[in-house]
């Protein structure tokens, strides 16, 4: 169960946002919308633990992450959260292969190429494993994001505007393989973004103001 | 396959090969000269050093001291001229108060590019040298072969030759005429200039030019002792001291003092200002050569840490350019779990990596290019020089190339390490 509590987060020399109290439970997929300006990706920051709030605070099975050490923070991070940005940021210097062996050594878990592999499977890019990222289209390179973002298991999968830079068929795809990768793993997905394509594809939603 | 740290750095420089490659280039080039500057600096050093061997003046015709010692002492160069024997009897004297020894040396022939030298028997002593095979020369015309010059020539005792005039192969300089030499001893290798000599008695030098002076008149310019005694005088017999020969003449003579008191350091300025010969201090004539060529050596090796900086700077800048596309990788590589210090690292690795590399490649130039080097300069200074010899020198060289590639990665690694994840992934969002 994921909730925040009274979160709030103030930029220097800016107004505070304020975010709604709301609570997720296990296996939930929340779809979060509001136009620019209004702190979605900041709140979606504060979720993933990028950001420390202002005010207020962020709990995972009651547990809150909002205020422990940075050290621990990045640790929680890579063993609880999964994040897909709206490109892919993949290590450069390394196959799609070697940058999940990479989330999996970095989010603290045994290097399991099988799984690895298996999971690529799924996503249709097994024969791209030895591929460097940019080699791959928009597409494909979502598809490792989502990759990354589940790899490791974890319980809370967060998108930020993952199929904005996407073609209409593109975003079915990847909005598809999202759900069914969180699905999979039972883990909360939240998807923050401003794109109308996807609000068909949730019941729950957050508007922000 | 673990995904390491050193490993991701491994990949990113490689990720990179034309910034990899002009670091390296530049890296190796600096490394290379020093380690070169190095190793024939320090066994020119030691050759130099080594073939004092324990002389303390060289007396010979008059010119210049610095040639006369190169001429005598290091087989270098052409001798200055000769000295007659009745002129230079005095020293020859085996009580003489302040000459322990004063070994005489005829030179100006050669077989196969390598000098014969006439002398006695205490110029193999000076240098230490034992015998592989064989014994020393007892008659005349019997020789004794330096070490390199029999592995190169192929000889062994019982082998004869014929000398050719003059210090330059030539065939048709040959003593066809005079009888031939035969190698009666074969030396152990030194590490010295005797390795790279053929020894022989004086009289045999001048049985030699005795026997075919009247047709070799031709080669005058040869500078050749002897050349001129075109006598058939039968006074060659073996057991007479050199000094009996009076109408005969040498190079030049190889002193030790029997003790280092005035009279000897006075020896030199009075041979030089009262009798027409010179006498030249090896010690003082190297040095001189030693400040000669060290303004060539100190420009080399500005130029090569010239090199270095600019191969450091080029880490640094490689690095700092690669973190602007890189940023967003690292600010992910942030959320996956990376801590700074993973960054830090990530980044040191990749400097240090660049460095150890460009030192290697640097070794391997610098003791490549000795390979070829050493060729050269066993013809040209008769010295043999090697590759193989690593020196603790480059021990320190190592440990600089270490520190450079830190200080070069040092600045990116800390600006990647404060890599701002959020400030960093908001930005990107457009």
């Amino acid at each position: 169960m994921l909730s925040t509590i009274n979160l709030s987060y103030q930029y220097a020399g800016a107004a505070a946002i304020s975010f709604p109290d709301f609570t997720a439970e296990q296996g939930d997929h929340w779809l979060i919308l509001g136009p620019s300006g209004s702190g979605k990706t900041t709140l979606l920051h504060l979720l993933g633990g990028l950001l420390s709030p202002t005010v207020g605070r962020v709990q995972l099975d009651h547990f809150n992450y909002s205020t422990i050490s940075p050290a621990k923070l990045d640790k929680f991070r890579g063993e609880n959260i999964g994040i897909v940005f709206q490109k892919a940021h993949a290590v450069q210097s390394l196959s799609v292969l070697e940058n999940l062996l990479l989330t999996q050594q970095l989010g603290g878990k045994s290097l399991d190429k099988q799984k690895i592999m298996n999971l690529l499977e799924r996503l249709q890019m097994g024969h791209k494993a030895n591929q460097k990222p940019n080699r791959l289209s928009a597409g494909e390179q979502q598809r490792v994001a989502i990759a990354r973002a589940v790899i490791n298991q974890p319980r809370i999968i967060l998108a930020d505007e993952p199929t904005s830079a996407l073609d209409d068929k593109n975003c079915e795809e990847v909005l598809r393989l999202l759900k069914e990768s969180a699905e999979t793993v039972k883990a909360i997905l939240l998807v923050v973004t401003h794109d109308n394509r996807l609000k068909a594809a949730f019941h729950k939603q957050l508007l922000l103001k | 396959m673990s995904m390491n740290i050193l490993r991701l750095s491994w990949k990113n420089i490689l990720n990179k090969p034309l910034n990899l490659i002009l670091n390296l280039v530049l890296f190796s080039l600096g490394v290379g000269l020093i380690s070169l500057l190095l190793l024939v600096n320090v066994q020119l050093e030691e050759k130099f050093e080594k073939n004092f061997a324990g002389i303390d003046l060289v007396i010979g015709a008059k010119g210049s001291p610095l040639q006369l010692i190169l001429s005598s002492l290091y087989h270098l160069d052409a001798p200055t001229g000769n000295m007659p024997v009745a002129e230079a009897k005095a020293f020859l004297n085996p009580k003489h108060p302040i000459f322990k020894a004063a070994i005489p040396l005829s030179l100006g022939d050669s077989h196969k590019g390598y000098r014969i030298v006439g002398t006695n028997a205490g110029f193999i002593n000076l240098y230490q040298a034992e015998f592989e095979a064989g014994e020393v020369f007892m008659e005349t015309m019997e020789v004794v072969v330096g070490a390199t010059v029999a592995k190169n020539l192929g000889m062994e005792p019982g082998d004869t030759f014929k000398s050719s005039h003059g210090l330059i192969e030539d065939e048709n300089l040959v003593h066809e005429d005079a009888a031939p030499f035969k190698v009666v001893g074969i030396l152990k290798k030194t590490g010295s200039v005797i390795d790279q000599l053929l020894i022989t008695k004086t009289q045999s030098i001048w049985a030699v030019h005795e026997e075919h002076d009247h047709e070799e008149e031709e080669h005058e310019e040869h500078n050749h002792e002897g050349e001129e005694h075109a006598h058939d005088s039968a006074a060659t017999e073996e057991e007479m001291p050199l000094a009996f020969y009076e109408d005969q003449q040498i190079t030049s003579l190889l002193v030790q003092f029997r003790g280092r008191n005035i009279q000897a350091l006075n020896m030199a300025r009075n041979i030089n200002e009262n009798t027409n010969f010179q006498a030249a201090t090896p010690a003082i004539e190297i040095n001189r050569l030693y400040t000669l060529l060290g303004v060539g050596e100190e420009a080399l090796k500005a130029l090569a840490m010239l090199i270095i900086f600019v191969s450091g700077l080029s880490i640094f800048i490689s690095l700092f350019s690669s973190l602007r596309e890189r940023k967003y990788e690292l600010a992910v590589m942030r959320t996956l779990g990376a801590k700074p210090g993973f960054l830090f690292q990530l980044i040191i690795f990749e400097g240090v990596i660049l460095a150890v590399l460009g030192f290697i490649f640097g070794i391997a130039l610098s003791h490549g290019s000795m390979i070829f080097l050493a060729d050269f300069l066993e013809k040209s200074y008769r010295y043999d020089f090697t590759a193989a010899l690593f020196l603790k020198e480059e021990a320190y060289l190592f440990g600089g190339s270490l520190v450079i590639g830190i200080i070069a990665a040092i600045i990116p690694a800390f600006q990647a390490s404060k890599t701002d994840i959020h400030a960093t992934l908001a930005d990107n969002k457009a």
